[in-house]
């Protein structure tokens, strides 16, 4: 029982914060004593954190944890996923039972000082959006007055759908799941007219819906929603390592490193730009904590941004999400990150 | 002087009692005050101050008016009286659905007695999660879509959405028809409790009474205006409305308690020895009286303990209701108020110590009773 299980879980870790001492481990110590790396991903949602039927877990935000593993551990495998509800999820990171929260969460101001966290970047530039049966015959958003909408509990889409019919002068009917199956399941039954969440979420629900054809996504996005891994507050250097990982990902693609051409490139490239990243020049891993080949583990074993991007949610998925505004700077979209120097 | 005052049993059995206490407050304090330091030391925040802030989300059902302005202290109000709406009226369904049940399987009808015995044994064995997503979904595959809503008379309409109810409005005549069929029932009463005048002006008085109500009731009806639920839109508006939500959730946890209530149901009835019945019979009392004044006293004597137990087991169980978007407490409060603010000890607390407060009154009510019918001396 799902719930039964969601109030141990808080028990325990309220009754953690009561009994553990006040200081802790460094998390990059205890992550290579352990061997592992403890990421707390989605329920399952494709193309961000989705197990197959062997329970490998893939998509952009296991990418994200398997290139930490392989910055820091040497191997990407080395990771184990704790799938966390909406509720679940800010309350496993504070309480240490995982390293770092890859789960499809946008960052937000309260989400910083009021739980303790600090998001490493942004991983992928998303909005909320609408889904709707196409036999409604809604073409916008401001048509849905009085509709009934499915969502789930505890996200910040309950919040930007109750603003956006308030601001908008409209009534709505809110319908809220504490899972996202079961959400999906009672939006396919027909209890809602409207099946709200980030936008990139609704390509990825649809393909489970009994006739995905038969639904649209409306033009409207209504919020932003900057999605983005977190850690813990008060371990600087673990937090180093988590932004900077994401920010190699990001540099690897803008420098052209590939998984196919990284092992060429760290021997030949005399782009000292390259030479920085892939550690043949300056000591820019030794700043992390880490070794100077952290950065061709990742391309190598994960790939670059683009490459991940592609794999899971672009037109080498089964999604096929525009990269949109996760386009790179240099192609007009937002992925922007400080380089290597 | 001391080691004598030691050796006082009493008072060494006092000193301890004392220390232990101590023990527990001292534990308490260093929990309450770990946390605190350990919440602050993760720069996350902590305190009850949230409740007075905006909520900013919307709710399915309320039973008190509730906005995306009203606080996070009246979405926990809303929560806990859909909390105890769905357990009350749970535990009456339960009630008398058990007992019906429970007397069924004792029938001497072969048929009715298996089907009796069939339910339970079906309902207890299933996990009651696993029925409540079975009413859940299937009712709601089943029903239409609001357009094509099954309509009955024009008045009361079912679809995928709820079951939407006509509700009267009531107008000056409502009130005085009231007043009317208040002031003959208190006559009535008055007349039986005092007996005045011969027997046949009490006939009169009597049956003045009876018409004065019949007219009323009739006025009563034809006073009220009816605010008919009608399609608008995506849905219907006005008149009342059952959510699906809530009527799976209701049916889920009645149907399955009720199963374990009839097991108690039969355990008491079979508890009264079967000599007592045929005593009772060979003294020349009826079968129905029988029942009424020998086996159902003693039956209650045995039924009442286990069945604040099952009365407890459903407002828990109603915490499922997250499952499938029942606004209770846990899924508003315990989980949407939870994940906004982030202060889930407090929370957790708050939720805790409201399903406590619950089952000890349930429990401190059918103690009440219990002590009340209990058997006296010998």
């Amino acid at each position: 029982m799902s719930t039964t299980r969601n109030s141990l879980f808080v028990i325990a870790t309220a009754a953690f914060f009561a009994v553990a001492g006040v200081a802790s481990a460094a998390t990059l110590d205890t992550v290579k004593s352990r061997g592992h790396l403890a990421c707390g991903v989605s329920q399952g949602l494709p193309g961000f954190s989705s197990p197959d039927d062997k329970g490998n877990w893939s998509g952009l935000d296991v990418d994200y944890c398997r290139a930490i593993a392989a910055a820091v551990l040497g191997d990407a495998s080395k990771v184990r996923y704790t799938p966390l509800s909406a509720k679940e999820r800010f309350t496993a990171l504070q309480s240490g039972e995982i390293d770092v929260l890859s789960r499809n969460t946008t960052w937000t101001q309260s989400r910083e000082p009021g739980l303790g966290l600090l998001f490493a970047g942004v991983i992928y530039y998303d909005g909320q959006g609408f889904m709707v049966h196409k036999s409604v015959g809604v073409k916008s958003a401001r048509e849905l007055n009085g509709a009934t909408a499915c969502m789930n509990a505890g996200t910040t889409t309950e919040l930007n759908l109750a603003d956006y019919f308030r601001a908008h002068n409209m009534k709505f009917t809110p319908v809220t799941f504490e899972k996202s199956d079961e959400t999906v399941a009672a939006y396919d039954a027909g209890r809602c007219d409207v099946y709200s969440t980030d936008q990139s979420g609704l390509y990825s629900e649809r393909i489970k819906l009994k006739k995905p054809d038969d639904h649209v996504i409306l033009p409207e996005i209504i919020s932003k929603e900057p999605l983005g891994p977190s850690v813990r507050q008060g371990d600087d250097k673990w937090f180093n390592i988590a932004r900077w990982v994401l920010f190699a990902m990001l540099d690897a693609e803008e420098l052209g490193v590939t998984s196919k051409n990284v092992d060429a490139l760290v021997k030949e490239s005399k782009n000292p730009e390259v030479r920085r990243l892939l550690g043949a020049e300056g000591k820019f891993g030794a700043n992390l904590g880490l070794d100077e080949a952290w950065v061709v583990r990742i391309v190598k074993q994960v790939g670059n941004y683009g490459e991940s991007f592609d794999r899971n949610l672009g037109m080498h998925s089964r999604l096929k999400i525009e990269r949109g505004l996760n386009r790179l700077w240099t192609q007009g979209g937002l992925m922007y990150a400080p380089p290597v120097r | 002087m001391i080691a004598r005052h030691l050796g006082d049993p009493r008072l060494r059995a006092y000193l301890w009692q004392a220390l232990a206490l101590a023990a527990v407050v001292w534990l308490g304090a260093i929990v309450v005050g770990n946390t605190v330091a350990n919440l602050e030391s993760r720069g996350i925040a902590s305190g009850f101050g949230f409740l007075d802030r905006s909520a900013g989300f919307g709710v399915t059902m309320s039973l008190i008016p509730f906005g995306e302005t009203s606080s996070f202290g009246r979405a926990f109000l809303v929560g806990l009286l859909n909390t105890l709406l769905v357990s009350a009226l749970g535990i009456v369904l339960a009630t008398a659905l058990g007992f019906v049940i429970g007397i069924a399987r004792l029938s001497p009808n072969w048929l009715v007695a298996k089907l009796a015995a069939a339910y339970v044994e079906t309902l207890r064995n299933i996990p009651l999660l696993l029925q409540l997503f079975f009413w859940y979904f299937a009712v709601l595959r089943a029903l239409p879509a609001p357009r094509g809503s099954v309509d009955i008379a024009g008045l009361i309409f079912l679809n995928n959405r709820g079951l939407y109810l006509p509700v009267p409005v009531a107008s000056t005549g409502t009130v005085i028809a009231l007043a009317v069929i208040g002031a003959a029932a208190a006559l009535l009463v008055a007349a039986a409790a005092f007996g005045f005048g011969t027997p046949a002006m009490r006939g009169r008085v009597r049956l003045g009474c009876f018409a004065l109500i019949g007219l009323g009731a009739l006025w009563l009806i034809a006073s009220l205006g009816w605010d008919r639920p009608h399609l608008a839109g995506f849905n219907f508006r006005g008149g009342v409305s059952l959510i699906p939500e809530f009527v799976a959730l209701v049916v889920a946890l009645s149907t399955y308690t009720a199963s374990f209530i009839a097991e108690v149901v039969r355990a008491g009835l079979q508890s009264v020895p079967r000599g007592q019945i045929e005593a009772s019979l060979a003294l020349g009392l009826s079968r129905r009286r029988t029942l009424r004044l020998v086996v159902v006293p003693q039956a209650l004597r045995v039924i009442f303990p286990p069945l604040t137990n099952q009365y407890l087991n459903l407002t828990k169980n109603s915490s499922l209701a997250t499952a499938i978007a029942y606004p209770d407490l846990v899924s508003v409060f315990g989980g949407t108020v939870l994940n906004i603010t982030g202060q889930a000890v407090e929370v957790i607390v708050i939720t805790m110590a409201v399903y406590l407060a619950i089952s000890l009154a349930i429990a401190f009510g059918m103690g009440g009773y219990n002590r009340a019918v209990a058997m006296r001396g010998t």
